[in-house]
């Protein structure tokens, strides 16, 4: 599978053609084959999505604007910000392009280049990751206050009750929990860093 | 042969899931399934690592199978019953066989922890598989001493479980029927859920809580319009939203829903027959008392007992309301 999408898109990797450059990069940065190339624009995509009305782009414009070299426009674009990995889109494109994934690369690039200019989401992955990092296990409780003062001050009030069942039913932890061999983790992460050149 | 499984819990079963977590303990022995948690495993890194780096994000998952490698003793299968545990595992060996760049390169960066994982040496399943697929439902019909007659139950299984589903082991990935048929098979009365795949939002309660409010009251409203006296899920993530943001949700849409949502395992755990208590009921904030009456089991006394204090007045002053008004849009 893999060889013959090789050959059908050999011509991305003609060098007089700088726009294919970002979309060459995109597919590099995501987890399995992307298959974004593939792209027929028919908007499935956008047609499945549940949270398309709150999308600066439908991912096939998004995809479309990857094609042509729009790298500005599209890593600051809230859409991958607002996909919330259902995979609706990605069981039904007639293409098989791995709709989600592609999104998450598209925010860890937009991260890197800082061109997403709300912080909300990228501040939240941060401290989760910054958690995991640290204890090798998530940490709801941490997360929530440090990520909703900063945030959502103003939903502070009306989320007590909530906090306070979350709490006196036993249902989030004061303190954290870190795994026992902490040391290992971090080797292995910062030796993952260094082979994705973070570091 | 071996007949056990390695068990990856994932973080949310000892927090905001522990009734999933104490529900499955309680239902393991009378269904004969035999799990063991891999040693010191660690946060699959939920769906925020990945949007932050890739090699980083699938070492971190892919730690926790190479652990699982080094007690598989006969056993090939891992067992998430979290959903995005589970996606994030599955989609870990799936993708290092399909682009085996990935695979190199988190072998590189696991080699800095001493361990390796081969993909594909292993089978990643979500408990629900396991438990229809392997225990079947004649095992699980024959425990079944309480049968929950009358009770309308929403099958929701949520997104990640189903989809994408490389490795083709739902019936389908929009509308599976796998949580159906063991609902009924313990007696209830199954409502033919049609968002039962639909998304509740995710992460975006956190990050986006207009977006995720929108999809959770469509899902409620839903399950509330089909009569449905409780919604039953197999995620963490997806019970949390819809049962811990189910009140700032009523009070963004100014609506009064109370559509409480359990874990499977809890409902099989009232069929065979357990007490409430011990299957993590109390743990819910949207109260299950009356679905719990519907079928004759005792509610048991909230978990922690919460101060009393005079009852408030609702916000602003009461005004006349139609039935249905708040099935409008």
């Amino acid at each position: 599978m893999t060889s013959e999408i090789q050959t059908k898109t050999s011509f991305l990797h003609d060098p007089s053609n700088p726009n294919l450059r970002f979309l060459e990069e995109v597919s590099a940065h995501t987890a399995g084959v992307s298959r974004l190339e593939m792209c027929i624009q028919c908007g499935t995509c956008g047609g499945s999505c549940p949270p398309a009305a709150d999308m600066d782009h439908t991912p096939r414009m998004l995809f479309a604007m990857i094609r042509a070299g729009f790298r500005e426009e599209a890593l600051s674009s809230n859409t991958p910000w607002i996909c919330v990995s259902c995979y609706h889109c990605v069981v039904r494109c007639p293409q098989g392009v791995h709709i989600a994934d592609v999104m998450y690369t598209l925010k860890s690039m937009a991260i890197r280049a800082k061109l997403y200019q709300d912080s909300t989401a990228p501040d939240f992955s941060r401290s989760f990751v910054d958690n995991i990092e640290k204890y090798g296990r998530s940490y709801e409780f941490g997360l929530a206050t440090r990520h909703y003062l900063k945030h959502f001050p103003l939903r502070l009030p009306g989320m007590a009750p909530m906090g306070f069942g979350m709490l006196t039913k036993q249902r989030m932890d004061i303190m954290p929990h870190k795994i026992d061999n902490i040391d290992q983790l971090q080797a292995i992460l910062e030796r993952a860093k260094e082979v994705e050149g973070l570091s | 042969m071996n007949d056990k499984y390695l068990y990856y819990p994932g973080c949310s079963m000892e927090s905001s899931a522990k009734a999933y977590s104490e529900s499955l303990a309680a239902i393991c022995e009378p269904i004969g399934l035999h799990l063991e948690e891999i040693n010191d495993w660690n946060c699959c890194g939920a769906t925020e690592y990945i949007g932050i780096s890739l090699t980083p994000a699938y070492s971190l998952i892919t730690r926790n199978l190479a652990l699982a490698s080094l007690q598989a003793d006969g056993t090939r299968t891992v067992v998430a019953p979290c959903s995005a545990c589970y996606l994030n595992l599955a989609k870990a060996d799936y993708y290092m066989q399909e682009r085996p760049i990935l695979g190199e390169n988190v072998n590189t960066a696991l080699a800095a922890g001493g361990l390796h994982y081969d993909p594909g040496s292993l089978f990643i399943r979500h408990l629900l598989d396991v438990i229809i697929n392997d225990i079947g439902l004649d095992k699980v019909k024959s425990k079944v001493v309480r049968p929950l007659t009358g009770l309308r139950v929403a099958p929701y299984l949520g997104c990640m479980v189903p989809r994408p589903d490389y490795e083709h082991r739902w019936s389908n990935p929009e509308y599976p029927n796998e949580l159906d048929r063991l609902l009924k098979t313990l007696g209830a009365e199954v409502i033919d859920f049609p968002l039962k795949t639909h998304c509740c939002g995710g992460h975006m309660t956190q990050i986006g809580p207009n977006t995720a409010f929108e999809l959770i009251r469509r899902l409620v409203s839903s399950a509330d319009q089909y009569r449905a006296e409780v919604m039953v899920t197999l995620g963490p993530m997806c019970q949390m939203n819809i049962d811990a943001y189910q009140g700032e949700m009523n009070r963004h849409f100014h609506t009064d829903y109370r559509m409480p949502i359990i874990f499977f395992t809890q409902l099989m755990g009232l069929a065979f027959g357990l007490n409430a208590k011990q299957l993590g009921f109390g743990r819910e904030l949207v109260g299950t008392r009356e679905m719990l009456q519907r079928i004759g089991v005792e509610a048991p006394e909230p978990i922690e007992a919460v101060p009393a204090h005079k009852p408030r007045m609702k916000e602003g002053l009461p005004m006349p309301r139609m039935p249905g008004d708040e099935e409008v849009n």
